[in-house]
């Protein structure tokens, strides 16, 4: 796993992947930071992550898309499924660097809280559980764009659906409000208990949810195990 | 070494891989032979365990490759068709990777890794990347990467497609080299190049396995020197008549006229017997000099036409 997951590291920024989505990361919540923040004089994180949190549809993809498949594009998984390491552990491995890389990212922002602090006062706390929320849901979809990615050779294809899928996310908040008809009901639950941002908001009020953590990393799981499984059905596949 | 047990892939209604047996041993360099197209990668991806069998099962050293991957795996060094290469990375950050990722342990890799370039001869270019490599030296890091952990069966997918002659001259030296201290199984359309450095040859055709034998074998069984082309002065009638009258030819056909003044002449005698004596003398005693007279021995593309046409006749 720590193979695989050093190699997707150094595929990151061995190629111009890793510098595109830290800038366009950057770029966009230092626009965010300059007009909700410093302009705006406002201390409050909380509704700077909120509002950024469009951006996953733009920056996830650019993460994932290449991860599973570039392999198979490239017939590189052929080295990998034929070495003795696990799928579990290819998965986890780009998984993680993936992660990483957009951890680090959002730990260069953290020059902007140093900012804020120096002139105003802010709630460590609250900002603490901001990030964590933020990184969480970054996570999780991760998960999804590394699904996506395994499910296509083409790295276009797995931008574009990842992108469609995270939209999705977004609009489901919104479409579970408009059902208003009674019958319907239990349609508007399962959007909710679906729904992603619905969770991330809760961290954005700087709130430390349990329930939150668990369903977050327990999404990001069932995306990792059903990864495993579409390149397990594809070894098997007879069609 | 590799048991190759019943072997079937399906795809759709199409059987890629149909009910193949065989048996790689240890220490030899088998040659799997079959036109494009007849499933020779398909069975070299299921014994490697890159891509699962429809049913069968291939057993590495006595451990199924899907109950015991890991294990198993280990036995194997695998070179795909297409080399899995990482553009990106140098011929060295990538061989480092694939010791990573086949657990060699670090103190060891960098004194394996130097056995391995000198063994595939690739230390010049060693902090290259490597999409700006020939693809002669991609296939050596290809090859590279097969060697890796030295296991003890390197399989082989095609080694030396769309490389120039004397690059190819170079890999076969290169699989000799690797024969004499491992277990190699190499697969090839071109058939000369399994004459020259396997012991054994595996021949399939439409999925299914039609010839495994010796060399040796396979050439003996199409009689050795039973047919010969002939080029006589004189005409072409008579020379004929003459042929066929000889006790012993079983055939002689008029094949054209090559050289002015001449006729040419592919001549079959029945299998065991030897009609060159008794033909020159026949051919001289009735006023037809020989120009040439050239024994055929039939080569591994008899065989192979003979094979994999029997096997199409059958269907």
């Amino acid at each position: 796993m720590l193979a695989v997951y050093n190699r997707e590291m150094q595929a990151y920024f061995l190629t111009p992947i890793g510098y595109v989505f830290m800038g366009s990361f950057l770029l966009i919540q230092g626009i965010f930071f300059t007009f909700g923040n410093i302009f705006a004089q406002s201390s409050d994180f909380s509704s700077m992550f909120s509002n950024l949190s469009f951006i996953f549809m733009l920056v996830v993809p650019i993460l994932t898309m290449r991860l599973m498949s570039d392999e198979r594009r490239n017939k590189s998984d052929q080295l990998l499924l034929t070495s003795p390491v696990s799928l579990l552990s290819i998965v986890v491995g780009k998984f993680l660097a993936a992660c990483t890389v957009f951890l680090v990212t959002l730990g260069i922002t953290g020059i902007y809280v140093l900012i804020l602090s120096a002139f105003g006062v802010i709630s460590v706390p609250e900002v603490l559980v901001n990030y964590f929320g933020f990184f969480l849901t970054g996570c999780c979809l991760i998960a999804v764009g590394l699904l996506i990615s395994a499910m296509t050779e083409s790295q276009v294809t797995a931008a574009i659906a990842t992108f469609g899928i995270i939209l999705l996310f977004f609009l489901m908040d919104g479409m579970a409000a408009m059902i208003t008809a009674p019958f319907l009901a239990f349609l508007v639950a399962a959007l909710q208990w679906l729904s992603l941002f619905q969770r991330f908001e809760a961290f954005s009020a700087g709130i430390f949810s349990l329930t939150g953590v668990i369903y977050m990393l327990s999404f990001a799981a069932v995306f990792l195990y059903l990864t495993v499984s579409v390149i397990e059905k594809r070894r098997w596949s007879e069609g | 070494m590799i048991e190759i047990k019943n072997v079937t892939k399906r795809y759709g209604a199409n059987l890629a891989v149909d009910d193949v047996t065989f048996t790689i041993n240890e220490g030899e360099v088998l040659g799997f032979l079959g036109r494009n197209g007849a499933g020779k990668s398909t069975t070299m991806n299921i014994v490697t365990g890159y891509i699962s069998a429809s049913s069968g099962q291939v057993l590495v050293d006595g451990m199924d490759i899907l109950e015991e991957p890991r294990e198993a795996k280990r036995h194997i060094g695998y070179l795909p068709e297409q080399p899995p290469l990482y553009m990106d990375m140098t011929v060295e950050e990538y061989l480092r990777f694939v010791c990573d990722i086949k657990e060699i342990r670090r103190q060891s890799q960098k004194a394996h890794l130097e056995d391995i370039y000198e063994l595939v001869r690739i230390q010049d270019v060693r902090r290259r990347l490597i999409k700006n490599l020939s693809k002669g030296y991609k296939q050596r890091v290809g090859l590279a990467q097969a060697l890796v952990g030295n296991p003890d069966v390197i399989i082989m997918d095609e080694p030396t497609v769309g490389l120039d002659p004397r690059q190819i001259i170079e890999i076969r030296r290169l699989i000799r080299d690797l024969g004499k201290s491992h277990t190699v199984v190499l697969s090839s359309h071109i058939l000369h190049e399994v004459s020259d450095v396997c012991d054994r040859v595996v021949i399939i055709n439409r999925g299914k396995i039609v010839a495994q034998d010796s060399l040796e074998n396979l050439t003996k069984g199409i009689g050795e020197g039973t047919r010969m082309m002939l080029r006589v002065v004189g005409a072409e009638k008579p020379v004929q008549r003459l042929l066929r009258e000889l006790p012993g030819v079983s055939l002689a056909e008029p094949m054209g006229v090559k050289e002015p003044g001449s006729v040419d002449f592919m001549v079959e005698s029945q299998p065991g017997s030897d009609v060159r004596r008794q033909l020159g003398n026949a051919l001289i005693a009735g006023g037809y000099p020989i120009l040439m007279l050239q024994p055929m021995a039939a080569t591994l593309e008899d065989i192979f036409l003979q094979l994999t046409n029997e096997s199409a006749k059958e269907e």
